[in-house]
């Protein structure tokens, strides 16, 4: 109903000032995404290969899985807990690996190949703006890949669950225990809030950098990403012989706010090691790592208003 | 208010000077072509117009800053940059889809028409369509879109002639009305001589010449002379003289044709002969104006 009013109003009004019509905002970025998945399959391509091979390895070492568990009733609770959910630890941790991985390797392609393959002329011939263009592409890191991570990870752990219980109640043991430890109705909120605020949120300001390399670069993005910041780690050390610029870049890839260890944290799967959302919040780390994201974003667009094809 | 107009454009690259000071002013229902020499500041001038680079002096396109406003401006104009920028991992449905998803003014019913007449199919991804294919394809996604303004860069580039007169026949006959102002750059002069209405030549960054057909038409004669009247038809002073098989041919600006007639066979100069004309003509002044 609606449509056919707007399409009677539009069609209507003949007058050049009436053709003026805008497409709402919230239309063209999902237009936008939908272009960033049609071009960039291993956003979905990558996380179901590694998801498959996972699962694979999963359903192999199965065959062990009856003496696993027996062995694990002897074990104290932690153990056992660590022993059960180990596959289920690694399942999510290659996961968010495989996340960074496609994440580095979009942005730096995102603003740098379609000015080596000129298409930039033909997207700059759009009424799109360069803003959006560049928000549309920060959407993918901060917001799809995570989404596709979790999803994936969910389907995956949860075939491993299943089979694992058939597997277990085939050779007459008690499924019980194992749905004790993999507790997922907990566990998978808490991996889609690790996804959205580390991977998201936490990594915002190193997506941006790569995006902005990206958008620079004439040649080479992927040297010009990572050789500056080297080169300040080396330049440091030299003239002051301190590393604060490294420790902050490690920090930023593989800590977290408060300096905790999240890569040794997002292995696991226990809710309370990562649920910690006021400390995340409040820490200055996030938000200096935002303002500087929001830095390089800027300069981004500047730069992807005056690209050229190269 | 005219569709195009620009004062003292200036853009320099460094120490290059592409855009030396250049005064233009296009109506609206006209299809103007701009003439020059590879980097005579043709494809600066249309990136200027089109928003892609910042530029010093004055110039608005359908009254807009384009370097400021380039995305409202996108809304009303279109244009193919060069041939062979379509991305190449786009399926053709992509591209339907994307430009009817962020475009107001594209038909995507009309786009489907003209498509309909090729043999392009739907599923094809760019990367998998020959060269004309691709430009015919860009042609019906540009077609669609009901702009007022169109802006070609070398459109024909790299195509073969089969293509590049469909390409210019579908422009007139499918697309060009009144209302719509196209900008066609090239230097391939030839083929798109018949198509215009106004011309101009471009070289080292400056316009160099600048009329419409019809002016050209009144004003340029050109006249092939036997060579024993050659130094008689000197005396009414052509601007431009070369040799051909049997005589001269002389190019006059100004000078009625019944005075021409008895000198030899008068007919229309082309483009490019008038091009080469001007081009050389103004070398010589330069020349003229070093000794």
């Amino acid at each position: 109903m609606n449509t056919q009013a707007n399409t009677l109003r539009e069609s209507s009004m003949e007058s050049p000032a009436a053709a003026a019509a805008i497409i709402p905002l919230s239309r063209r970025m999902r237009w936008a995404v939908r272009r960033e998945l049609w071009e960039n399959r291993s956003i979905f391509i990558a996380p179901l290969a590694v998801g498959g091979l996972t699962l694979l390895g999963s359903l192999i070492s199965m065959v062990h899985l009856p003496a696993k568990m027996r062995a694990a009733m002897s074990l104290d609770p932690v153990k056992q807990h660590e022993l059960i959910l180990q596959h289920y630890f690694i399942a999510s941790g290659v996961m968010m690996l495989t996340t960074l991985v496609v994440g580095i390797f979009y942005c730096l392609d995102a603003l740098y190949g379609e000015r080596r393959d000129r298409s930039i002329l033909f997207w700059k011939s759009l009424p799109v703006s360069d803003l959006e263009t560049v928000l549309s592409k920060m959407i993918t890191p901060l917001l799809i890949l995570p989404l596709v991570a979790f999803g994936v990870a969910v389907i995956v752990q949860g075939i491993m669950l299943l089979a694992s219980s058939a597997v277990l109640a085939g050779s007459g043991l008690s499924v019980a225990m194992l749905w004790t430890h993999a507790a997922v109705l907990q566990t998978w909120p808490m991996l889609l809030y690790h996804l959205l605020t580390v991977h998201g949120l936490w990594y915002a300001p190193v997506y941006a950098w790569l995006l902005l390399v990206s958008a620079w670069a004439r040649r080479a993005p992927f040297l010009w990403a990572f050789l500056p910041p080297l080169a300040i780690v080396a330049v440091e050390k030299i003239a002051f012989n301190t590393s604060y610029f490294w420790e902050m870049l490690v920090n930023r890839v593989i800590g977290g706010p408060g300096g905790e260890d999240y890569m040794a944290n997002s292995l696991s799967m226990d809710p309370l090691m990562h649920f910690k959302p006021a400390l995340f919040f409040i820490s200055p780390g996030l938000w200096i790592g935002l303002a500087v994201a929001t830095a390089f974003l800027v300069l981004a667009i500047k730069a992807r208003r005056s690209g050229r094809p190269i | 208010m005219p569709c195009i107009e620009a004062r003292g454009l200036r853009k320099a690259y460094g120490t290059t000077i592409a855009l030396d000071g250049v005064d233009l002013r296009v109506e609206y229902g006209r299809i103007l072509g701009l003439i020059g020499p590879n980097g005579a500041g043709k494809t600066t001038a249309l990136d200027a117009i089109l928003g892609l680079i910042p530029y010093d002096g004055e110039l608005k396109v359908l009254a807009r800053d384009p370097w400021n406003q380039r995305e409202q401006l996108m809304r009303d104009v279109c244009f193919i940059a060069d041939v062979a920028v379509l991305p190449r991992w786009a399926r053709v449905s992509h591209l339907l889809d994307y430009v009817a998803g962020v475009h107001p003014r594209f038909d995507r019913a009309k786009a489907e028409g003209f498509l309909a007449k090729t043999s392009i199919r739907r599923t094809s991804k760019v990367r998998e369509l020959s060269k004309g294919m691709v430009t015919q394809l860009h042609l019906a996604l540009v077609m669609a879109i009901d702009a007022r303004l169109l802006v070609l860069d070398e459109p024909t580039l790299g195509l073969d002639i089969l293509f590049r007169k469909q390409f210019y026949d579908s422009l007139l006959n499918d697309y060009f009305d009144h209302n719509r102002t196209i900008v066609v750059a090239t230097h391939q002069v030839e083929e798109i001589e018949h198509v215009l209405t106004d011309v101009m030549f471009i070289d080292r960054g400056r316009i160099v010449f600048n009329r419409s057909m019809d002016e050209v038409e009144a004003r340029y004669t050109e006249v092939m002379v036997r060579p024993e009247r050659v130094p008689e038809a000197r005396g009414l002073k052509p601007i431009y003289e070369r040799p051909s098989i049997d005589g001269s041919v002389l190019l006059f600006d100004g000078i009625e044709r019944e005075r021409l007639a008895p000198l030899g066979e008068v007919r229309r100069p082309s483009i490019a002969d008038l091009f080469v004309a001007v081009l050389s003509g103004q070398g010589g002044q330069a020349q003229g104006g070093v000794q």
